[in-house]
C-alpha cells in the first residue's frame, strides 16, 4: 500500500512495551505489535465461538442470534459449552481482545510521543463492559448474572435487569449516567456547529478564526471555553457518561437489590423535613 | 510555574474530596454483598429476584401448631344441634365446632380470649360486633376456599392468614383522605407526585387500592393497535402510571420484582408472562370481591373507630395475607387441619 510522503518519517521503532521488536512491523496501514497479535487472536477466536453458538441456536436470524450466559446454578463455575460456556469463553476472548487494542493504542502513542489521552478513553469503555460480564457477575456469585450476546437478547435483559429494581429512572447514578450522555451530544453538537460554522463563511470570505469562534460564545453566553477547553470538556462528559453507566448498574443487585425509588428514604429522612 | 501546581493540586483534592462525598453519598443506607438470587426465565433473560438475605425478613410467619383434633364418634351432636344461634357452622360435629372456635380465639383474640366477640356467657348473643363479623369473615374463608382454588390452589387460608394473631389484620386499607388542604391549581398533586409507601415512594398515582381493589377497573397500559384511526383515546398515560402503581405495591406485598410475573419486554402478553402472573390476576380479582362482597357490605355493623377518615369499612390488599411472601406462611398450608373452613361452596349471601 502506498504511503504519503510524509507518513514514513512518523513510522519509528520501538516505544513497544511487549516483545521487544519482534512484532514492531506494519501491515499495509497498520502498526501490528504483540497486542494487533492479541487482538487478532482473540476476536478471530472469540468470533468463531459466536458463530459456532449461533449455529446451535433456532435459526440464523441476525436480530435473533443470542449467545446467552449459564444458568445461575452453575455459579462462577464453568458450565458446558452448549449451556453458556461459549458465552464464558467468548467473554474471555472480548476481554482479551479489548484489553490488547487499548495496550496497542498506548504503544502508538508511545512511538508517536503524545499523551495517553486516547486508551485511557477507551479503557473507560472496557470497564463498562468488564463492570457488565466480570464485576458484577462476581459480586452477585454467578456468570449467569452476565448480559446475552445477542442484538434483542441483549436488550431484554437490559429491560428485565432494570425492572429487578421497579424503577430503574430513580437509580442515582443511571441519573447522573443519562444527563452525562445528553450532555456530551449537546457539547458535541454546539462544538462541531461551531468549527462548522467558522469555516464555511460566505463564498468570497476568508475562513474565520479560533478568536471567532470564542467570540461567538462570548456575545451568547458571555463565556468561551476556549479551543483545548472544549475538548476537555468533551471527554470530561464522554468518560464521565460511560463511567456512572457501569456504576449503574454494578450499585443495581450487588449494592442495592430493592425498587430504586426506596434508596431516595434517606433524602425523605433528612432531619430537615423529616416528620 | 510554582503557583500554577499548587492552584492544580489544591483543584485536585478538592475534586477528590467530592468524588469521595459523592461515593459517599451513593452508598448511603446501601447494601452489600453477598446476595441470594433466584432465576425465573431462560438463562441470560434477566429475570432474577436478587435478594439481600441480610435484610430484616417478613415477621408473624410462624405457624402454631394446629390443636390436637377432638375424638369424634359417628352420630356425634353437630354444632347446630348443640348450641344456639349457629349460623355458618351448622354441621360440624359439636367437638369440632369447639375446637376450631379455640383456634380462632388464638388467631384473632389471643389477649382477649372468647369475650372478644361473645357477650359474657350468653354464646349465642349477636350483641358484639364482632361476633357479627366473625361470622361474615367464617363465610367469607369458606368463599375463597371454595371458589378461588385458582388463586389459593389447595393450600387455601383461614383466619390466621390475614390475622397473625391480631384482632384488625397489620395490612388495611382506607380510602386516602386527600391532602389537608386540597387546591384546584398550585398544590394540587392529582394524587399522585408524592413519595407514597402505597407505591414504594415512586412518584406514581398513590390510590391503586380504590381504583383496582374496589372499583372494577380493568388494567390496561398497551394500545392494542398502533395508530388509532378512530379517533378514540385508549389507555392514557395516566392509566398505565395508576397501573405502575399497583403493580408497585404488588412487588411490595409479594416480595418480589417486576420479572415474578413479566418478562418485560412485553408486559401484556401472556405468552411470554410466568405462570405466576396468572395467579396474580386471579389474587386481584379475589381482593376486588372480597372488597365489594364482604368487607364494604359490613360497614353499618363496624363501630366508628374501625372506620377510616373517610368512613369505609377497612378493605383488604395483596399484603392482607401475603405480608411481603410470595407465598403466605411460605406455602404452609393451615386448612387441612381445620377442615370445615373448607366450607361446601355456599353461594354468598349479599
Amino acid at each position: 500500500m502506498s504511503m504519503l510522503s510524509f507518513e514514513r518519517k512518523y513510522r519509528v521503532p520501538g516505544g513497544t512495551l511487549v516483545g521487544g521488536n519482534l512484532f514492531d512491523f506494519w501491515v499495509g496501514p497498520f502498526y501490528v505489535g504483540f497486542f494487533g497479535v492479541t487482538t487478532v487472536f482473540f476476536a478471530a477466536l472469540g468470533t468463531a465461538l459466536l458463530a459456532w453458538g449461533a449455529a446451535l441456536g433456532h435459526n440464523w436470524n441476525l436480530w435473533q442470534i443470542s449467545i446467552a450466559p449459564p444458568d445461575l446454578h452453575y455459579g462462577l463455575a464453568l458450565a458446558p459449552m452448549r449451556e453458556g460456556g461459549i458465552w464464558q469463553i467468548v467473554t474471555i476472548c472480548a476481554c482479551g481482545a479489548f484489553i490488547s487494542w487499548a495496550l496497542r493504542e498506548v504503544e502508538i502513542c508511545r512511538k508517536l510521543g503524545i499523551g495517553l489521552h486516547v486508551p485511557i478513553a477507551f479503557s473507560f469503555a472496557i470497564f463498562a463492559y468488564i463492570t457488565l460480564v466480570v464485576i458484577r457477575p462476581l459480586l452477585l456469585g454467578a456468570w449467569g448474572h452476565g448480559f446475552p450476546y445477542g442484538i434483542m437478547s441483549h436488550l431484554d435483559w437490559v429491560s428485565n435487569t432494570g425492572y429487578q429494581y421497579l424503577h430503574f429512572h430513580y437509580n442515582p447514578a443511571h441519573m447522573l449516567a443519562v444527563s452525562f450522555f445528553f450532555t456530551t451530544t449537546l457539547a458535541l453538537a454546539l462544538h462541531g456547529s461551531l468549527v462548522l460554522s467558522a469555516t464555511n463563511p460566505k463564498k468570497g470570505e476568508a475562513v474565520k478564526t479560533a478568536e471567532h469562534e470564542n467570540t461567538y460564545f462570548r456575545d451568547t453566553i458571555g463565556w468561551s471555553i476556549g479551543t483545548l477547553g472544549i475538548h476537555r470538556l468533551g471527554l470530561f462528559l464522554a468518560l464521565n457518561a460511560g463511567f456512572w453507566s457501569a456504576i449503574c448498574i454494578v450499585i443495581s443487585g450487588p449494592f442495592w437489590t430493592r425498587g430504586w425509588p426506596e434508596w431516595w428514604s434517606w433524602w425523605l429522612n433528612l432531619p430537615i423535613w423529616r416528620h | 510555574m510554582s503557583t500554577t501546581c499548587a492552584v492544580y493540586r489544591r483543584t485536585a483534592s478538592g475534586g477528590g474530596m467530592c468524588a469521595l462525598l459523592l461515593a459517599g453519598l451513593l452508598l448511603a443506607g446501601c447494601e452489600r454483598p453477598p446476595m441470594a438470587s433466584t432465576q425465573q426465565g431462560y438463562r441470560g433473560l434477566g429475570m432474577v429476584q436478587v435478594t439481600d438475605p441480610r435484610l430484616p425478613q417478613p415477621a408473624n410467619n410462624a405457624v402454631p401448631a394446629p390443636l390436637p383434633h377432638a375424638q369424634i364418634a359417628p352420630g356425634s351432636p353437630l354444632a347446630g344441634d348443640t348450641f344456639k344461634n349457629v349460623q355458618v357452622l351448622k354441621d360440624v360435629p359439636s367437638a369440632e365446632f369447639a375446637r376450631l372456635m379455640v383456634a380462632m380465639t388464638t388467631w384473632v383474640a389471643p389477649q382477649q380470649g372468647c369475650t372478644y366477640c361473645h357477650a359474657g356467657s350468653d354464646l349465642a348473643s349477636d350483641a358484639l360486633y364482632t361476633k357479627v363479623v366473625a361470622r361474615r369473615m367464617l363465610q367469607m374463608t369458606r368463599h375463597i376456599n371454595s371458589d378461588w382454588g385458582k388463586h389459593v390452589g389447595t393450600t387455601g387460608v383461614t383466619c390466621f392468614s390475614c390475622h397473625r394473631g391480631k384482632n384488625v389484620p397489620e395490612y388495611i386499607w382506607f380510602k386516602d383522605p386527600g391532602p389537608a388542604h386540597p387546591s384546584m391549581t398550585a398544590g394540587n398533586r392529582a394524587g399522585q407526585n408524592a413519595p407514597s409507601p402505597v407505591v414504594r415512594l415512586a412518584a406514581l398515582p398513590n390510590d391503586p387500592f380504590t381504583t383496582f381493589l374496589q372499583d372494577p377497573t380493568e388494567i390496561r397500559v398497551v394500545q392494542e393497535v398502533a395508530l388509532r384511526q378512530d379517533g378514540s383515546m385508549g389507555p392514557s398515560i395516566k392509566n398505565t402510571e395508576q397501573t405502575y402503581g399497583l403493580m408497585m405495591n404488588i412487588t411490595q406485598a409479594l416480595g418480589v420484582n417486576c420479572t415474578f410475573c413479566h418478562n418485560s419486554r412485553s408486559f401484556f402478553d401472556w405468552d411470554q408472562s410466568t405462570p405466576q402472573r396468572a395467579t396474580a390476576w386471579y389474587g386481584i380479582r379475589l381482593v376486588r370481591d372480597l372488597n365489594m362482597n364482604f368487607l364494604m357490605p359490613l360497614h353499618a355493623v363496624f363501630p366508628p373507630n374501625r372506620l377510616g377518615p373517610t368512613g369505609d369499612s377497612p378493605k383488604l390488599d395483596c399484603a392482607t395475607c401475603h405480608q411481603g411472601v410470595h407465598k403466605p406462611l411460605n406455602g404452609v398450608s393451615m386448612v387441612g387441619d381445620y377442615p370445615e373452613l373448607r366450607g361446601a361452596a355456599p353461594a354468598p349471601a349479599n
